[in-house]
């Protein structure tokens, strides 16, 4: 029912949502912890760093990306010429821009759990004879699970359906960076492509379907899990 | 006590040193203050006293600005020589208002918490007994949120307990639960006192809590400890009386029984060269016990009482008459080592032309007076 083309696409859409997702995790942990626990010098141009994907147009960031990791760019020349390493216009690149896209919407998930921890518990853990290290993997983490969750199930959706971004610094290479919604768009643009763009929506809509539902049981279970009741 | 006696005595003696200034805002908290140990004892004053940031700092949890705290010798905090012991490093189990147990895990998720915790510190209470002191075992496999106030409290002190803790901070316990709840775990509090021999830190603005758990009171308002010493000794202060509540002023004494007559259910103390009869059934020769003689159930007569159902009946001389409202006294009577409070209409004291320095009668009814063991 799908063609080959097709197939590589959706199998590609997934494998580089996943990715980003994955790769995000632990930076996304990282920085909302500092920005929900600590009050710094600085803090609030972190803040607005990481949310600026949200609000500029993904082709902007796509840009930025290009100029920054493209082979021409500072960082991208170093990493060529040193380890022979190609960003753009590559699957490593497109997880990149996808992960730079749906980073805020990991960040805030996050940070929301965190700051929802009572203090006191922090506290607590401090009189029990538990230090800093010892309370973040035994008490924070723990407790912000749910929130960790959510936020790969949502970036994880935002990456299925980022375009701007990616096709700016990774192109639209079948079979390397052809995303789901890259697919469309080339299907669009050939005169018979109606069916086949019809068919690459309806999958897209399932996908989003199946992720909504996934969000949903997970947010049940959890709530069994841990209760209402913060103590 | 013979001397050898004596000085063993105080070297086993555990001494809580507090020399401090905190500001904060407009606030000030100035405290100097040394109690002796082990015990409970009771931190008393109203709400914005400045009791739970002074418990806050003992615990490490706040920064101590300028001074220092010892605890048996050791410096937990000095500001001067720079030292600022971690709480995690303090040893000091902290009962907190509002549990704060961990919801991630179970109450025995919560108790092991603690006790795999303990570091280098010597272990004195076995996880068995302390689940079983707390009345904990139906409640092991619970998760927490499952739990009530009252429950939620003794699994917080059973966590802190685990620590194997060198001081215990309770932390208004008892506020966050409904008053009739709190019996339930008010007896659980009594327990804990008289099994271990750790310094207990009690922290409350209601002085029915202090009366049944704490031997040494510390008066604390606006940041400042405004008297301190044995509750046996305060009691009968006028700086306490105005926090307490007009019902609730009167003489504490603790004393040992040292007989009892069992037909009656009435037990006695010796009190100096006097002897104060009160109701306290299946009561045991030389149990201690803690009496609360209020002044609303004192009498006062200038002459020798005959021909009354009064079972106490003590002289005494009337040391100090002070006013407490328009038209009510309190009346200080000293006897020996002990002075009773006795609250008596301005008339009276008009009609019975009572002066400081008079000898008269202090009558008490023995059905009035209820000992508390302490």
């Amino acid at each position: 029912m799908l063609t080959p083309v097709e197939l590589e696409a959706f199998k590609l859409s997934l494998w580089i949502s996943l990715s980003s997702v994955l790769c995000n995790l632990p930076i996304a942990i990282l920085i909302a912890w500092l920005i929900g626990r600590y009050r710094f010098t600085g803090r609030a141009l972190l803040d607005a760093c990481v949310h600026l994907p949200l609000v500029l147009p993904p082709v902007v960031t796509g840009y930025l990306l290009l100029m920054l990791l493209g082979i021409h760019g500072p960082i991208g020349h170093w990493l060529y010429t040193t380890f022979q390493i190609r960003l753009a216009f590559t699957t490593t690149g497109a997880i990149i821009a996808t992960a730079v896209m749906s980073f805020p919407f990991m960040v805030r998930a996050i940070r929301l759990s965190i700051e929802g921890i009572p203090r006191g518990l922090d506290e607590a853990a401090r009189t029990l004879g538990a230090g800093p290290i010892d309370r973040f993997f035994q008490v924070t983490l723990p407790l912000i699970v749910p929130g960790i969750l959510a936020g790969m199930i949502t970036a994880f959706a935002a990456g299925l359906g980022e375009f701007g971004a990616v096709i700016t610094f990774a192109s639209n290479i079948p079979g390397q960076t052809q995303t789901l919604p890259l697919a469309l768009y080339t299907a669009l643009q050939s005169p018979s492509g109606d069916i086949a763009a019809m068919r690459i929506a309806g999958l897209s809509v399932l996908l989003g379907f199946m992720g909504l539902l996934a969000g949903e049981w997970m947010a049940r279970t959890l709530r069994k899990h841990y209760g209402t009741a913060s103590c | 006590m013979d001397g050898a006696h004596l000085t063993q005595a105080l070297r086993h003696r555990v001494v809580l040193e507090i020399q401090l200034r905190h500001a904060r805002d407009t606030f000030e908290l100035n405290v100097s203050m040394r109690c002796p140990t082990p015990g409970v004892i009771a931190l008393f004053g109203p709400s914005g006293a400045g009791k739970s940031t002074l418990a806050h700092i003992i615990a490490g949890l706040i920064p101590l600005q300028n001074g220092y705290i010892r605890l048996d010798g050791q410096t937990l905090s000095d500001s001067a020589l720079g030292i600022h012991l971690k709480p995690e490093h303090r040893g000091i189990g902290y009962v907190f208002q509002d549990a704060r147990l961990f919801p991630h895990l179970s109450v025995s998720g919560n108790l092991h918490f603690a006790s795999k915790r303990v570091g280098t510190r010597a272990v004195y209470v076995s996880y068995d007994e302390v689940v079983s002191l707390l009345g904990l075992e139906t409640l092991l496999a619970r998760r927490v949120h499952t739990l009530s106030g009252g429950e939620r409290q003794r699994v917080a002190l059973a966590r802190a307990l685990l620590l194997q803790p060198r001081m215990l901070i309770l932390d208004e316990p008892l506020a966050a639960i409904d008053t009739p709840r709190r019996a339930e775990v008010l007896p659980f509090l009594v327990r804990l006192r008289d099994r271990f021999s750790i310094p207990m830190l009690y922290v409350s603005h209601q002085y029915e809590e202090v009366l049944q758990l704490a031997s040494y009171l510390a008066l604390i308002d606006e940041g400042k400890i405004l008297a301190a010493g044995h509750l046996s000794q305060l009691s009968q202060l006028q700086a306490l009386q105005k926090y307490i509540g007009q019902e609730a002023i009167g003489s504490v004494l603790d004393a040992v029984v040292d007989a009892v007559d069992e037909g009656s259910n009435l037990a006695s103390v010796a009190l100096g060269e006097q002897r104060l009869r009160f109701y306290l059934p299946n009561s045991v020769q030389g149990q201690r016990i803690r009496i609360h003689v209020l002044a609303r159930d004192v009498i006062i007569s200038t002459q020798a009482p005959t021909g009354l159902s009064v079972r106490n009946a003590i002289l005494c001389t009337l040391t100090q008459l002070h006013d407490e409202a328009p038209d009510s006294v309190i009346a200080t009577l000293q006897f020996g080592q002990t002075a009773l409070l006795s609250r008596i209409t301005r008339s009276a004291v008009y009609d019975l032309q009572l002066k400081v320095g008079a000898s008269v009668w202090a009558l008490v009814k023995a059905a009035s007076l209820r000992g508390n063991l302490l």
